[in-house]
């Protein structure tokens, strides 16, 4: 089976994270890119799977800018085989149609795969779209957000959380997934996959060598940031004084606001 | 030479995700319940570094000394008590991956490097300690066995570890006479002592171990008979480096400590950092950490090319290492006020757990004797 493992290098979480207001795009030198979390606990579903059948092929594929081979290293030293960073001064700023267009690209490029497995959504951009827009684009079913997930040797299952119930899914392949982070904790690379890491064939393609357009030309499939807002700052929120209807105004408040 | 490699980065950066989540934040119970954290260890050994520098033929993780330098100070920030150990735990795996034989390498390196059996350095004696060549541990030969008689003193691991190095006197020819013995924990006639009380390290066990005509077969000898003191040496030369990157780490988490403390503290209307005298005492720590980084670093390249040099460039970097990583904490503790000296805080546990290197892996007295003797003899 050949699994591809969808991954993504974002600003760090627990820093402190900026939008350059001139270009609308990601301040990247206001913190240290790392891999986003969610990528590890993908691929460590899809080395579950190779663990117990060692004919598995697993390729990591990201799209980002140049420096996101750190990430993809990392993935590569937890054990996945091979890995494909997909870079070019054209896709700054990409939307995610366009990202998922590209991904996709990327997926026929190395072969096709059996299964796409990729985290629900990113820390940074949390669109929550991208799987489901890569399985379009190629035309494959998609399981989204899976809380649970079992690969087998058919077909692909598991459970989604969904407004007051959880669903069963399953596929034959090829297919999508989306995984949340409750699915696998993943390990640790060891010292001998990090020296191997560096031994693993790690490429890099342009939008040329995946034969699509992704700048202005291709405007009609994408959307173009005209202008960008720094967050507005925090404000307090309203204060209940406990006249003896605290709790009702409380209830009221969480429901007005669609929280319970 | 001292420039990290992207590979050393990536080692590090594992050591540190590691250390983050299993073992920062439990040091500070582990060192008020005295808990070994075995399980822990067994998730150390499957990262690797439980054979960090030991051959990769039988399990090791085959890399150099440089990078256990940096492996040791990344593991110590979380706990110097843990890290230490785990260097003990190192020093054990090579000494018997590099001078046992390839049937002794098969019969124990693969579970010993995956942390599965833990191993013990027994070479202390109550009444042998920097005079080690004294040592009274004896072991007497009789038929396919030896004999082995004597008490070994402040064992780390000891009554947990499955495998015990034991240095032991097989002729009364002083150090000449020492013969390296791997005895097995189920030996009839091995017993421990109870678990030592100690200012720090409290999250290893330290005991006695008591040999009483424990049979011992002559297949566990590691290298000839007379070649046990050329041995324990030869694993101290690391074990030095190892234990000095141990203050090295926990010194510079001791200096962080305190730089962020007198950032945030504020006194006589302004924040601690603005006080001269305290921000020299940073800067103090800073400079002695580093220097100790550089020398733990030419040390270990000087162990990895094999340079006649390195048991004098190792004695200095130990020296050096652990006197400025006490310091370090010591000068923390006392930046960090009263706090200093609360148990949750985290700094008076670093002080104490790095008291002992001074001690230990030959006293720094033993460090100044080994190369006072080179200049003088020389």
């Amino acid at each position: 089976m050949k699994i591809v493992v969808l991954a993504k290098q974002v600003p760090d979480t627990w820093s402190d994270r900026k939008i350059d207001l001139e270009s609308g795009l990601l301040d990247r030198a206001a913190s240290e890119p790392v891999p986003d979390e969610i990528n590890e606990r993908a691929l460590e579903n899809a080395l579950a799977f190779k663990d117990e059948n060692k004919d598995t092929e697993i390729v990591v594929v990201a799209m980002g800018p140049e420096d996101a081979t750190k990430t993809l290293r990392k993935l590569l030293s937890m054990g996945a085989d091979s890995a494909v960073l997909v870079s070019d001064a054209a896709l700054a700023g990409s939307d995610m149609v366009q990202t998922a267009r590209v991904l996709a690209a990327a997926v026929e490029k190395v072969g096709g795969a059996d299964l796409v497995v990729a985290g629900n959504e990113a820390t940074d951009g949390r669109g929550g779209m991208i799987p489901a827009m890569v399985a379009e684009v190629l035309g494959l079913p998609v399981l989204p957000g899976l809380d649970e997930i079992q690969i087998a040797a058919d077909k692909v299952s598991g459970e989604a959380v969904v407004d007051g119930g959880a669903l069963q899914v399953s596929s034959g392949y090829p297919a999508v997934v989306s995984v949340t982070e409750k699915t696998a904790e993943p390990r640790f690379p060891n010292f001998k996959g990090i020296m191997a890491a560096k031994k693993k064939p790690l490429e890099n393609w342009s939008l040329a060598d995946l034969g699509i357009q992704a700048g202005p030309e291709a405007a009609s499939v994408r959307s173009v940031m005209v202008s960008a807002a720094a967050r507005p700052p925090k404000e307090a929120g309203p204060k209940v004084a406990d006249d003896g209807t605290a709790a009702a105004q409380l209830a009221e408040f969480l429901a007005t606001n669609r929280l319970i | 030479m001292l420039r990290i490699t992207e590979d050393q980065q990536a080692l590090v950066d594992a050591v540190r995700d590691f250390a983050t989540e299993r073992i920062a934040p439990h040091a500070l119970e582990w060192d008020e319940q005295k808990h070994f954290p075995v399980d822990v260890l067994a998730e150390a050994g499957e990262l690797g570094l439980g054979g960090i520098y030991v051959d990769e033929s039988y399990g090791g993780a085959g890399l150099e000394r440089k990078d256990a330098v940096l492996i040791f100070e990344e593991l110590s920030k979380a706990d110097p008590a843990l890290a230490a150990y785990i260097s003990i735990h190192n020093m054990v795996v090579w000494m018997i991956d590099s001078f046992g034989t390839d049937e002794q390498r098969a019969q124990w390196v693969p579970q010993l490097a995956a942390m599965q059996h833990l191993g013990s350095y027994c070479l202390t004696e109550p009444g042998a300690g920097s005079d080690a060549a004294s040592l009274s541990t004896r072991a007497v030969r009789d038929g396919d066995d030896y004999v082995l008689n004597g008490v070994k003193q402040f064992i780390s691991g000891a009554g947990t570890s499955e495998y015990y190095v034991v240095m032991c006197r097989t002729a009364d020819t002083g150090s000449k006479g020492i013969s390296t013995l791997v005895v097995h924990k189920d030996t009839p006639g091995l017993s421990f002592g109870p678990n030592e009380k100690k200012m720090g390290w409290n999250t290893q066990p330290t005991r006695q171990v008591i040999f009483e005509d424990a049979r011992v077969p002559v297949a566990n000898r590691l290298g000839e008979e007379g070649a046990g003191f050329h041995i324990a040496m030869k694993g101290l030369n690391g074990g030095r480096i190892n234990i000095g990157a141990c203050s090295l780490g926990g010194g510079q988490a001791a200096l962080e400590k305190a730089t962020a403390y007198l950032k945030e503290r504020t006194a006589f209307g302004a924040p601690l950092t603005t006080k001269q005298s305290l921000v020299f005492d940073l800067a103090e720590m800073d400079a002695k950490l580093e220097a100790a980084r550089t020398l733990l670093m030419r040390a270990a390249d000087a162990l990895d090319r094999q340079d006649p040099d390195t048991v004098r460039l190792c004695a200095m970097a130990k020296l050096v290492a652990t006197d400025s990583g006490f310091e370090a904490a010591n000068t923390s503790l006392q930046l960090h006020g009263g706090y200093g000296y609360l148990h949750e805080y985290g700094v008076e546990k670093i002080a104490r757990d790095l008291r002992v290197h001074q001690i230990l892996e030959g006293s720094n007295e033993i460090m100044r004797l080994i190369v006072g003797r080179m200049l003088v003899d020389g």
